[in-house]
């Protein structure tokens, strides 16, 4: 085979090969993008909840982008935390209501003022610290907007900026 | 074009255009296989056919089954277990056999691990056959999301998330993987895809892999010798077969795999038709709910041993935990360090090593049932602690081995 022809065969390869990894790298984008959250999904992230009517010591569960939110209107035995939703004269403890170590509902335990997950025995006290168990971290607590006794989630008001920046939750 | 003869026969017509006798001799007829096995060495065509099991009753429960959140349950639990004409056995089968297939392929690897044939040659069946069983775990769990009951809602949520990889917090990932905030339509019609189409097709690729990986290395034997195939085949085919050392795969081999087989098929539609139950999982007749977790969450009988290991550690160590006994069996080859091939009753403490390691699987099996409370938590960390120092201890133990 002459020079010449070898020449011309590397390039031709190395141009079908250039081309076909463009296109084999659109092509996963594509696939990527098609398992992506639809928009729809991400557009139905905002809930508002009314907490005039909480009762101390008694877990109110709410829903917000398909996950359980606890609402805990603490007693006055109850340690206050900087975790702590403050409206008025009334502290709330408010998280997203899934255990984190791997995402199961806890139970809230009245009597033990306590909530305990099932999954793995995890337990988190009534400011959502972890207390037992394999839990890395505390309940986590969701963006949050103070709108006189209502709450806006997945909205960030400036209580929720504070905690942020204070590192209380991620 | 070539030439053609007339053909005096359907099979001299199919031979001139497809060599099937040339096929068919090449496959079978003269697969040689070792005389010094027994019935363990049935299990690779007991696992095709309880595929082949899996393939046609899913197909059937494919006619009505329906993916999507808010009608996938009533699909399987209404339409399919009391309207269509025999669907539930369409239903009992598949569970049955999803629930079997896990018993067997244990009981093959095992037998793989006792008899050394993962080893010098092999290494690839062994390969091929640990990615059979990752590719058998996704596609179990996938099937597990599609009657989309509380279990199936659950054990999606809890598995999603170890792909956070804990305190990496990756949400970003999981989110990606389940297509919304929490497993939902998204999650349920991406995963019906997976379970019928791409983990089937994966899990056929990886079948033609492992017998093609069977092929230059031939099975195992009892003794772990080495055989000439070619001289035994030659005394084999003039006659001498009291004197050869191995026989053909078809029709003598096979003969005794379907005898097994009819022996284990009479057990499995016993299962089927008596004891299907096994199978259900009662919390699994509760549609999924996303606001009520079920008092206790746990995995089908055959992930009860990963799982137990990833559970009595804290969240970082636990993922790593359970990522190693994931992985662990893919490098056995690589860790036994020892040249013998052979049982492992021969091979000293390798004997010893092999038993704790069925034990301690029985037991944290056993354990990943009970709820996490008090003795169970400490003895499911002490096995969980053993299965990972068996690693080490078998690079150990094999490095100081005896050559037989
Ligand atoms: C390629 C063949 C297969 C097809 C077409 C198929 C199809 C289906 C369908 C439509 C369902 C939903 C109906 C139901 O829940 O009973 C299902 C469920 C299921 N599949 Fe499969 N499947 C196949 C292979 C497998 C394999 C190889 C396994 C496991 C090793 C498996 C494990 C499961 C499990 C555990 C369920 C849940 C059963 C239940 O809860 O009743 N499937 N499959
Ligand atoms: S999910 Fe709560 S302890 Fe594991």
């Amino acid at each position: 085979m002459g020079k010449d022809v070898q020449g011309r065969r590397d390039f031709m390869g190395m141009a079908l090969g250039g081309f076909t990894a463009l296109g084999g790298l659109g092509a996963l984008y594509a696939m990527k993008r098609s398992w992506d959250p639809l928009p729809s999904v991400k557009a139905a992230g905002f809930t508002t909840i009314d907490l005039s009517a909480a009762q101390e010591n008694v877990l109110n569960i709410e829903k917000w982008r398909g996950k359980p939110i606890f609402i805990l209107k603490k007693s006055k035995d109850m340690k206050p935390d900087d975790r702590d939703v403050v409206i008025g004269e009334d502290r709330y403890h408010m998280s997203i209501g899934l255990c984190t170590h791997l995402g199961c509902i806890p139970a809230y335990l009245p009597e033990k003022k306590m909530f305990h997950c099932a999954c793995h025995g995890g337990q988190f006290d009534t400011s959502g610290h972890q207390i037992f168990g394999p839990p890395p971290s505390p309940l986590e607590i969701p963006p949050f907007k103070i709108e006189g006794t209502k709450l806006v989630l997945g909205e960030a008001g400036p209580e929720y900026q504070k905690m942020l920046d204070a590192g209380i939750t991620a | 074009m070539a030439h053609f003869e007339k053909a005096k026969s359907v099979n001299e017509w199919l031979d001139q255009r497809l060599a099937v006798n040339t096929l068919k001799r090449v496959l079978s007829t003269e697969y040689w296989i070792p005389k010094d096995i027994n019935f363990l060495w049935a299990m690779g065509m007991v696992l095709a056919a309880t595929f082949g099991l899996l393939l046609i009753s899913g197909i059937f429960l494919l006619m009505y089954y329906k993916p999507d959140a808010t009608l996938a349950f009533d699909s399987v639990n209404y339409t399919i277990m009391s309207e269509v004409g025999y669907g539930w056995l369409w239903r009992h089968i598949h569970g049955v056999a999803a629930s079997v297939v896990f018993l067997i392929i244990y009981i093959h690897m095992l037998t793989g691990i006792y008899y050394g044939s993962y080893k010098k040659g092999r290494e690839l069946i062994w390969l091929s056959g640990m990615g059979l069983f990752v590719a058998f775990s996704a596609e179990a769990f996938s099937g597990y999301m599609l009657p989309w009951g509380q279990m199936s809602y659950w054990a999606g949520m809890v598995i999603t998330n170890l792909f956070s990889g804990g305190s990496l917090e990756a949400y970003g990932l999981v989110e990606w993987i389940r297509g919304d905030y929490v497993p939902g339509d998204a999650f349920l019609t991406r995963f019906f895809m997976l379970h019928v189409l791409l983990i089937p097709l994966v899990i056929i690729g990886l079948i033609v892999l492992h017998f093609g990986t069977l092929r230059i290395p031939h099975v195992n034997n009892q003794e772990g010798a080495e055989i000439d195939f070619e001289e035994a085949a030659e005394l084999y085919k003039a006659g001498k077969k009291k004197e050869s050392k191995v026989i053909p795969f078809n029709p003598v081999f096979l003969s005794k795999d379907v005898f097994v087989m009819g022996v284990y098929f009479i057990f499995f539609f016993y299962l089927v038709f008596y004891h299907f139950n096994f199978a259900m999982d009662p919390v699994n007749f509760d549609p999924a709910d996303g606001l009520k977790t079920p008092a206790h969450i746990y995995p089908e009988w055959y992930f009860l041993w990963s799982y137990e290991i990833l559970r009595p550690f804290p969240k970082d160590p636990g993922l790593i935990a359970f990522g190693i006994a994931q992985a662990a069996f893919f490098f056995l080859p690589f860790i036994d360090r020892s040249p013998n091939v052979a049982p492992a009753h021969k091979r000293g403490l390798f004997f010893v090593w092999f038993w704790i390691l069925v034990v301690d699987m029985i037991v944290l099996t056993i354990l990943g049932k009970l709820p996490p409370e008090g003795i169970f938590n400490t003895l499911g960390t002490i096995a969980a602690v053993v299965f990972l120092l068996l690693g080490p201890a078998l690079f150990v133990i094999t490095k100081f081995e005896k050559k037989l």
